[in-house]
């Protein structure tokens, strides 16, 4: 090595530079934040607060109008705790048919584990509009899944699914489950299963084993697949547009129609900000609650 | 299951039985046909190199696998049909499977909360102080060392007070130094509370040191079973002759096997060895010797040994390795004999090229069918 070479290692090596460089690659990313988030944020933060007696045609005056999310908040009430109730149900539902099918694939599919995994993302190959649209067919009065229901009595013979809050859940349990398969999946396929053979050994039965030893393990995927699932499912519209009517509207076709339709941009910004500080709370609280921090 | 441990414990002794236990993956014979006791209260380690069975053996009175044939049972107990958290045997598993989300308490206490033991706190301070480990109750599994995890295995499995305590390679991911450290602390724990431990290893120092009685096992048979010095000094196979320690093996014809020391012609030669040691009497065999139980001399000097000699070796290598001196000697018949003389300054010590006799006493020397492979068992895994 000849010393110049030495000299320029010596350099590269102060502490001091190696951090400077450091923090070089965290800029494409702060930049995007800035770009695409933050900068985003803040304008729909100082949307929400115009004067709500402007128009799209006539411009906006900023008048701090914090009035607006008391408005906004007392007349939407009911599609907030629906929004939540659908999210809920389908975050609850999707786990109940998720952990299972999780289980499957990592415990037992042996050489199919990779084609099952395909399976699971496979409907991402379609696009999600189009998937929920085929969904009106399943669904349909004439459809096959209500006249088998029919058929068993288990509806009426004038019973429906399609536009019912049915239809609605069902689409978004549908479409949000691989979100929760698969970081169930990937907590489960990590768990040892020398350890499961040593909860055996030490007197838990298969059941107390997956209690005491599986489940808990599996808990951070458990909390990611929650919150991958109830996050966007708690601002979704799509489900609710193509297979409900108005009265299983969510919050997220209110924004959509504030913005687009109404084109009343304080109340749209408004609902957006209030959804995303309410499911960040939610999120925080659960977090918080279920303790994943100390999960190994 | 607390009750019935009761009932065991006043009855009958604790002894584990196998018996005519196979186990087959497939085509592949992984045990065949053991039959086995292990008395209560023995360290008894199962030897041998992996493929050879011990793990499958282990697993078997674990309950982990079922046996394709036999039955495995504790006192008059049959348990061949339990499942694991059904029997009163706890197990050290070789990478410890520690339970990562519990802290070292609740590792511990695990097995007495399954089973709804009281105190289960005075219990787990107990085990702590045991492994010593009473500092470390509030961490994780992963804030431990390797030697420190090793002991909650221990204390885990051990504080269920099981009719059998298995323990299944413990030391292998430990250092040579930590391994010497727990093969006395593991020697103590046995001695102090006299469960029964059955321990798996293809390490024959850690056998060894540890055990009351190996069982060497090798494509699932046992080769020879007996106290680890019985097993140094007469092994009854090249496998056992060659895996614990190692031999020089020299081929031989029996002579006389009429009187009290058999006599074999060893290329010309003739030497002596005990009758209690000569595993066969007639035909040809396998003479072993030792390394360590061999005096080299200077051809023709006097101070040659009485007994047993073998003339004409030249010294052909020298490795000194600090307590002793290791000589390879190229005998006649072109065989090189591995010669281990201890450092204690009072021998003379050779150079390569130098011409030396060899001498061993007749009850230091085994005989061994020669229908066997020398090489078997020769070669071993050290690194565990």
């Amino acid at each position: 090595m000849n010393p110049s070479a030495t000299e320029a290692v010596n350099v590269t090596d102060k502490p001091g530079q190696r951090r400077g460089k450091g923090w070089l690659l965290l800029v494409p990313g702060m930049l995007w934040l800035l770009m695409f988030f933050l900068f985003p944020t803040v304008q729909l933060f100082f949307t929400s607060l115009y004067d709500p007696s402007g128009s799209f045609e006539q411009g906006y005056a900023m008048t701090w109008h914090f009035q607006n999310y008391a408005d906004a908040i007392k007349e939407t009430s009911d599609l907030f705790v629906r929004s939540f109730l659908y999210a809920g149900i389908t975050t609850l539902v999707c786990l109940l048919l998720a952990y299972p099918l999780a289980y499957a694939i990592a415990f037992k599919s042996g050489r199919w584990k990779n084609v099952m995994l395909v399976l699971v993302i496979a409907p991402f190959f379609t696009s999600f509009l189009l998937r929920t649209l085929s969904w009106q067919a399943i669904l349909a009065d004439q459809g096959p899944v209500t006249g088998f229901l029919r058929a068993l009595a288990i509806l009426p013979d004038d019973g429906r699914l399609l536009a019912t809050p049915i239809a609605v859940v069902a689409g978004l349990i549908y479409n949000f489950l691989p979100f929760m398969t698969l970081p169930l999946y990937a907590s489960l396929d990590k768990v040892d299963h020398r350890l499961i053979e040593a909860a055996g050994d030490l007197y838990s039965s298969p059941f107390t084993g997956f209690r005491k030893v599986t489940l808990p393990l599996s808990m951070p995927g458990l909390v990611s697949g929650t919150l991958l699932t109830f996050i966007p499912a708690s601002g979704d519209y799509i489900n609710a547009e193509l297979l409900g009517t108005p009265r299983e509207y969510m919050l997220g076709n209110r924004i959509q129609s504030a913005f687009l339709v109404e084109q009343n941009y304080p109340l749209a910004a408004t609902l957006s900000l209030s959804l995303m500080l309410l499911v960040v709370v939610m999120v925080i609280l659960y977090i918080r609650r279920s303790g994943t921090e100390e999960l190994v | 299951m607390a009750q019935s441990d009761g009932e065991q414990r006043s009855g009958a002794p604790r002894d584990l039985h196998l018996t005519e236990v196979s186990k087959r993956f497939g085509d592949f014979v992984a045990v065949d046909d053991l039959t086995l006791t292990v008395p209560e209260g023995a360290f008894f380690a199962l030897l041998g190199p992996s493929g050879c069975g011990k793990t499958t053996t282990l697993r078997m009175v674990a309950g982990l696998e079922d046996p394709t044939a036999g039955t495995v049972s504790i006192g008059a107990e049959d348990i061949t049909g339990l499942k694991p958290y059904k029997r009163p045997v706890n197990t050290v598993f070789q990478s410890y499977a520690l339970f990562p989300h519990l802290t070292i308490f609740e590792n511990i206490a695990f097995g007495l909360r399954r089973r709804g033991v009281k105190d289960v706190k005075r219990q787990t301070d107990d085990m702590l102080r045991l492994v010593q480990l009473e500092q470390y109750g509030g961490r994780k599994p992963a804030q431990l060392s390797g030697g420190q995890q090793q002991r909650v295995a221990l204390g885990r499995a051990l504080i269920n007070e099981p009719g059998v305590l298995l323990l299944d390679e413990p030391l292998g991911a430990l250092d040579l130094k930590l391994r010497r450290q727990m093969q006395l602390e593991l020697k103590r724990i046995q001695t102090e509370i006299g469960i029964t431990f059955v321990h798996v290893t293809h390490d024959q120092e850690e056998a060894m040191t540890m055990a009351d009685t190996i069982a060497v096992m090798n494509s699932g048979v046992i080769e020879q079973m007996g106290a680890p010095t019985e097993l140094y000094e007469n092994p009854r196979t090249t496998f056992v002759a060659n895996f614990l320690g190692q031999s020089n093996l020299v081929s031989t014809d029996v002579v006389d096997s009429s009187g009290s020391t058999v006599i074999v012609d060893c290329h010309g030669q003739k030497v002596g060895v005990d009758e209690s040691r000569s595993h066969t009497d007639q035909g040809k065999g396998w003479l072993g010797i030792r390394p360590e139980k061999i005096f080299a001399s200077q051809r023709d000097s006097e101070d040659l040994e009485d007994g047993n000699q073998l003339t004409g070796g030249v010294v052909s290598d020298v490795s000194f390795v600090g307590v002793s001196t290791q000589y390879l000697v190229r005998m006649p018949w072109g065989q090189e004999l591995m010669v281990f003389e201890q450092n204690t300054g009072q021998r003379q010590s050779f150079k390569s090229g130098d011409e030396v006799d060899l001498a061993w006493s007749p009850q230091h020397s085994f005989l061994l069918d020669a229908d066997q492979d020398a090489a078997a068992g020769a070669v071993r895994e050290d690194v565990g």
